[in-house]
């Protein structure tokens, strides 16, 4: 198959606004500023040409890369999630102006990662674009200010991050060592059980330990709550999305390996369960409105698991239409979080007090927002965990769908939290403080929070398109 | 026969309606305006009207794929019973707008959206026939009740609102795992076709348990009512009025429509606990409401026993207990409804809901307390109002089924005597009075009270529409239960699987070894 330049039109266009970005930030820190007026634009356009690009098929580059339903999905949702936080950063009170083109560079870049790891079908390419996305990330962390905290989350994730990808280098030279291949589509032809084939086995525990990181996955969660708590407001919905994004590509690419019944499979069975149930107990008594948020990444991170473990065709794309989703609702409660904390600051659960009085449309969001990740119909959020939960029914894993069904009540309770602050609670100023820009936020809030209800209310196309997905993984 | 979706447009008209509240700015105009949304649907559910009642299954059925790839469907149509609940929504509703004509005064917008949602999704819980459907309305309805009571309600809104969006999604949490069970098991998400499948018992069990879980926290039955006196109590008028005549009856709804025809095996093997949680209902309802100094606390109370009867109607698996309990479900509405509305009233006069603030109004209004009276009346089913007929039928039914629970159901009857008479004597007559200068009923609270008078009388002296409409769903329902006058009786038939049901107390033990066995 001969390689065509059309096939990565996406990954090209995101290089461009890298070029465009690197130009920028070498000419000249007084016109800073400017980058905020075109580059909305241009991601925006990068969303559609995505968008456009949905249907490509093809492999690249000695069969290293490979563009499929798969790819091109996750690459619109990486391109949707580049536009949100671009959106979101927009004239942020805490990236200092002189480093205003760095911080849209260094996360171009890491976005630009993340769509070359979604086509990649070799195990080296996988872990040279994760690091190349995970290594731009790092240095976002710290950009906010001059505050302590945040260059100590910068410290935690640098490390953390280091230590997990040791321990995936690791796992695979076991891979290589004892399946004498990189290639995935060789990879899930072999033998993966304990038994005939333990070091194997053994490596991609190890190498998945550094997507389960990623993922923010118990028990490779601990950075999340206090890396989210330190970046920046608009730094954490990135983080607590993009990276998600990268490696639910990568486990899907894994899952015709997860046959039911195989030790991995309970293993990443037992680890959602886990995960679920752990990051909504923790959740439960946080008062820092970002830090609960990251509690219930890491539950989420559960819930999107449990469509892997299925290993069916339909619990894939169910899993991938959860991300998507998950990214939204995501985006939807940080857009609010990010414009009432109109100096930056980390907001606490007692800052959302009277919010409904402050702002009305921007509480209805954050409502909407809560909902959804609760799962509540008739949110996205809801036909999500309907799709994930009957996708892993009857598959072996009967006792996780109820875990799961079970921590939907648990987490109401934070969840709910946030919308009683915003609603019952009077405003402790008696003076309201109005938000700033209360059209743009107003405007683009009410947007997310549309699409969250519109696609729990119409989730046909986005589901049918989430279905190639599942289809080009592990056929009908 | 047209097609016109009667069913869509009783969802979609409220909800549509409220798009056009976002524009209205005057207090005044968004009620004249949620009023006119509230009678318009009500003419839309007029077509209703032309249902058939000399035969069974769904009418005015409504399919269109959703989502294709999972099986989804958007599935409508009613039965007998659904049809009633429908009506009883689409009645409540103008209700609920005009009782808080005054008593909500802040966010005026926001509340009549609110109150028009939980209309629309009431009637969507009601018609859907697709499992995900119905649990999609289900818990879509918590989100609005929630904020009603979270922001209008009284002073411990915060904390009731809390229990009570806790609750009963706790209560439901399991509900969404038996949905999907049902789909992987019966390949498919209809509710009829699921009805027509049998399942194994052991699986009927276990989702039995499950659903009567959620049904009976949102009823509520005895041990799952605790966050009813306080959601009750708090909400504002319309709330609770929505709370009572509406939502209690989704948990009512759900054992009729979900748990009895869906798995009849394991109905007829829990029927002793639930008869048991509904009696202690009745009975502990009913000794509660008598103690409390609160209008609005007793009614809650009652209507704690008044849902017991409903349930133990239901589980009696005989004619006249079915169509007591589906009428007791109606009544309650009604009367429950009109007394919660009639507090809301005194609440606009004296600022209290307490007994003891509220005495010696007899003098003072006697069109109030000539409501009050035949409400109070009804409620404890007088002869010749609604709820007579229903207790009636359901006492009959228990008395059918065995003797001694009949004789233990008796004194929760007498009971509802007391706890209703009670109020009344002390509200009419009681010493001292601070009603001097509180006006009669206005003319927007007549219009409120004159229909639902209206049909509390006509519905006690002629009851016979309304049986005639849910008998052929009750006859289906039944069918797998056999036409059973005793226990005696049944105890003779021969033990047979799940799909026709055995029942009486030998045959029971047969069926429940029957997983055991090889």
């Amino acid at each position: 198959m001969k390689g065509n330049i059309l096939l990565i039109v996406p990954e090209l266009y995101q290089l461009l606004l890298l070029g465009l970005l690197f130009i920028q930030s070498i000419a000249g820190k007084t016109r800073a500023p400017d980058v905020e007026k075109w580059l909305p634009w241009g991601a925006g356009v990068g969303v559609l040409i995505a968008a456009f690009c949905l249907d490509l098929e093809g492999v690249l580059f000695s069969e290293c890369y490979r563009v499929d339903g798969l790819s091109q999905f996750f690459k619109w949702l990486l391109a949707l999630g580049f536009a949100l936080t671009v959106l979101n950063a927009h004239r942020s009170p805490e990236l200092p102006n002189d480093k205003r083109s760095e911080y849209y560079l260094f996360l171009a870049l890491s976005v630009w990662g993340f769509m070359i790891l979604a086509s990649c079908v070799e195990l080296m390419c996988i872990f040279l674009a994760l690091e190349l996305a995970s290594f731009s990330l790092f240095p976002l962390v710290p950009l906010r200010g001059e505050k302590r905290e945040a260059a100590e989350a910068a410290v935690k994730y640098v490390f953390f991050g280091a230590a997990a990808t040791v321990i995936s280098l690791f796992g695979f030279s076991y891979i290589l060592a004892s399946q004498h291949t990189t290639f995935l589509k060789q990879l899930i032809s072999l033998p993966w059980n304990v038994c005939s084939n333990p070091m194997a086995v053994a490596g991609l525990a190890l190498f998945l330990c550094g997507m389960l990181f990623k993922l923010a996955l118990f028990p490779f969660h601990s950075w999340a709550p206090d890396v989210y708590q330190g970046a920046g407001n608009e730094t954490s919905a990135y983080i607590s999305t993009m990276p998600k994004v990268g490696a639910v590509v990568v486990l899907i690419r894994f899952v015709p390996v997860f046959k039911p019944g195989l030790d991995i499979t309970i293993i990443l069975a037992a680890l959602a369960a886990v995960s679920m149930t752990y990051g909504n107990l923790a959740a439960l008594v946080q008062k820092d409105v970002k830090r609960l948020l990251g509690y219930s990444a890491i539950a989420h991170a559960g819930y999107i698991l449990v469509g892997m473990v299925a290993g069916t065709a339909l619990g894939v794309s169910a899993a991938a239409f959860y991300t998507f989703i998950y990214v939204l609702m995501n985006f939807t409660c940080f857009w609010v979080v990010c414009r009432v904390s109109e100096d930056g600051r980390n907001l606490q659960l007692s800052d959302l007090d009277g919010l409904h009085e402050r702002t009305p449309v921007l509480a209805l969001v954050l409502t909407i927002g809560a909902v959804a990740l609760v799962g509540l119909p008739p949110t996205a959020g809801f036909m999500g965990k309907l799709f994930l939960l009957t996708a892993a029914w009857n598959r072996g894993v009967n006792w996780l769908v109820i875990i799961g069904a079970v921590n939907v009540a648990v987490s109401l309770y934070y969840y709910l939290n946030i919308i009683r602050h915003a609603y019952t609670k009077a405003d402790p100023n008696e003076k309201a403080v109005p938000i700033i820009r209360p059209l743009f936020s107003g405007i683009w809030g009410g947007v997310l929070a549309a699409v969250v209800v519109l696609f729990g209310v119409f989730p046909g196309p986005l589901f049918s398109i989430a279905l190639k997905v599942g289809y080009g993984i592990l056929g009908k | 026969m047209t097609t016109l979706p009667i069913l869509t447009f009783l969802i979609f008209f409220p909800i549509l309606g409220c798009v056009g509240l976002f524009f209205l700015k005057r207090p005044r105009t968004v009620r004249v305006y949620a009023m006119a949304v509230s009678l318009g649907e009500m003419v839309l559910a007029l077509p209703l009207l032309r249902f058939k009642t000399d035969t069974g299954g769904f009418q005015f059925v409504e399919s269109v794929p959703w989502v294709p790839a999972w099986d989804l469907n958007y599935f409508l149509g009613v039965d007998g019973i659904s049809l009633l609940m429908v009506g009883l929504t689409v009645i409540m509703l103008p209700v609920c707008v005009l009782c808080s004509w005054a008593s909500v005064r802040e966010r005026v917008k926001e509340f009549h959206i609110c109150l028009l949602v939980s209309g629309a999704v009431c009637v969507g819980v009601f018609s859907a026939l697709d499992l995900v459907l119905f649990y999609l309305f289900y818990e879509a309805i918590l989100i609005p009740i929630y904020l009603m009571i979270a922001i209008w309600g009284g002073e411990g809104r915060d904390r009731a609102s809390l229990k009570f969006i806790l609750y009963t999604l706790a209560g439901s949490a399991l509900l969404l795992v038996v949905v999907i069970a049902f789909r992987i098991s019966g390949d498919t998400f209809s509710i009829p076709e699921l009805m027509k499948l049998d399942f194994p018992y052991r699986f009927q069990c276990l989702v039995f348990s499950a659903m009567a879980l959620a049904f009976a926290v949102k009823t509520p039955l005895f041990p799952f009512h605790t966050w009813l006196p306080s959601a009750y109590v708090q909400a504002p008028i319309a709330g609770t009025v929505l709370l009572s005549a509406v939502l209690a009856k989704m948990g009512a709804y759900g054992f009729l429509r979900l748990c009895v025809p869906l798995a009849p095996s394991a109905a007829d093997f829990f029927a002793p606990l639930m008869i048991a949680m509904s009696i202690a209902s009745i009975l502990y309802g009913g000794v509660v409401a008598l103690g409390q100094t609160d209008i609005k606390r007793i009614i809650a109370y009652s209507s704690l026993a008044h849902m017991g009867f409903v349930v133990l109607g239901i589980f009696l698996f005989n004619v006249k207990g079915a169509q007591g309990a589906v009428l007791q479900m109606v009544n309650h509405g009604i009367t429950t409804g009109a007394l919660f509305v009639m507090v809301g009233f005194l609440y606009a006069r004296s600022g209290s809901t307490e007994l003891s603030q509220n005495q010696g109004l007899g003098k003072v209004l006697p069109a109030f307390m000539g409501f009050w009276g035949l409400l109070a009346f009804a409620g404890f089913g007088f002869p010749g109002t609604n709820n007579f007929v229903g207790e009636f039928l359901v006492l009959t039914g228990v008395f059918e089924r065995n003797l001694w629970v009949g004789a233990i159901t008796v004194p929760g009857a007498l009971l509802a005597a007391a706890y209703m008479l009670r109020p009344t004597q002390k509200m009419a007559w009681g010493e001292p009075s601070r009603a001097g200068k509180w006006v009669d009923l206005k003319g927007r609270e007549w219009a409120c009270l004159l229909p639902l008078a209206f049909l509390v009388l006509y519905l006690g002296l002629a009851p016979s529409l309304f049986l005639k409409v849910m008998n052929p769903a009750l006859e289906e329902l039944l069918s797998p239960f056999g036409v059973r006058q005793t226990p005696i009786e049944l105890s003779t038939n021969t033990p047979g699987h799940s799909g026709s049901v055995p029942a009486g107390k030998e045959t029971f033990r047969i069926s429940m070894q029957e997983p055991l066995r090889p």
